[in-house]
């Protein structure tokens, strides 16, 4: 058993504007000193078997194919230790 | 002479289906309900992929839907030149599936827009176009909370190149779409994605603000009967 963390974010050249509105709202709630908020999402995938190479080529395929639109989202695939 | 057939898809949270084939039918044409789960498109000779929340959105609009079993079916079918024509939802989809260049994303005002759209025909050179005259200005109904239209320098560079953007909003931009993209082909113009709906405004009882939507079946439908 092994999980695998896929981090997804918007290409940096993509306007994210949910976050935006949330660094907006931040000063409103007393929070200074933040210049940017950039909004992802993060999928934890748990494997039956162990993290191996051949597993981690699935996930990065599955990141590829439908958990990431790779025309305007980016991934990083980990194994959480 | 039959009618020709319009294949409408229906996903579990499509909404539109039914204005959809309405709008095929008022036209003249026969629309042939096309089931998201069945592997046939049932011979017909264009697609329409209707709006609403395919899936319930989840994951990204359109993602889920994009492996439905009709789409392995209609992606190949699309690229071999099935018109294809994706409104709202169904545009979303089209991107997903990368029968369509692009993504559409969160409106720049983060507010979901339902009202009356001035929207410019900027190109007939598709199925989906060919009564209207180029330079046109019509007016659709928009609802969307993501329909803000994005593509790389170079994809979009492109896309006005080849005459790709087929409807640009006027008006007023109201999602922050990239160049006031409301709508686009793919190169070989079979396939049309836009956010306004056609099928909304094809009768003046329904209250719609014109029936400029009428022109997107009649264009589809002259051109199968002189296929």
């Amino acid at each position: 058993m092994a999980r695998v963390i896929v981090d997804v974010m918007l290409k940096p050249e993509i306007l994210d504007a949910q976050g935006q509105a949330i660094a907006r709202a931040l000063p409103r709630l007393g929070f200074s000193g933040v210049s940017a908020v950039r909004q992802g999402k993060r999928f934890e995938v748990e494997l039956e078997g162990p993290a191996d190479e051949a597993a981690l080529s699935d996930v990065r395929k599955m990141a590829e194919t439908l958990l990431a639109n790779t025309v305007i989202e980016d991934f990083t695939v980990t194994v959480e230790a | 002479m039959s009618a020709a057939r319009v294949g409408v898809v229906t996903f579990p949270g499509t909404l539109d289906d039914q204005d959809a084939a309405r709008a095929v039918r008022h036209a003249g044409g026969e629309a042939v309900p096309l089931w998201h789960a069945d592997r046939d498109l049932k011979g017909v000779d264009a697609v329409f992929l209707p709006g609403g929340f395919s899936y319930g959105d989840y994951l990204r609009c359109g993602a889920i839907s994009r492996f439905a079993p009709l789409m392995e079916e209609l992606i190949p079918a699309a690229r071999a030149g099935l018109p294809v024509l994706g409104t709202c939802n169904g545009f979303q989809i089209l991107c997903e599936a990368h029968l369509l260049p692009g993504a559409l994303m969160r409106n720049a005002g983060l507010h979901y827009i339902c009202r009356d759209q001035g929207i410019r025909v900027e190109s007939t050179a598709t199925p989906w176009t060919s009564d209207f005259t180029e330079g046109r200005e019509i007016v659709l109904p928009i609802k969307h909370g993501e329909g803000r239209y994005v593509a790389d320098e170079a994809t979009l560079a492109a896309l006005e190149a080849n005459g790709q953007v087929v409807f640009r909003y006027v008006g007023g931009n109201p999602n922050g779409s990239l160049n006031d993209i409301a709508g686009v082909r793919n190169e070989a113009g079979n396939v049309v994605g836009l956010m306004p709906h056609p099928e909304h405004a094809v009768e003046d009882l329904t209250g719609a603000p014109s029936t400029d939507g009428r022109g997107f079946f009649t264009s589809i439908l002259k051109k199968l009967v002189n296929a």
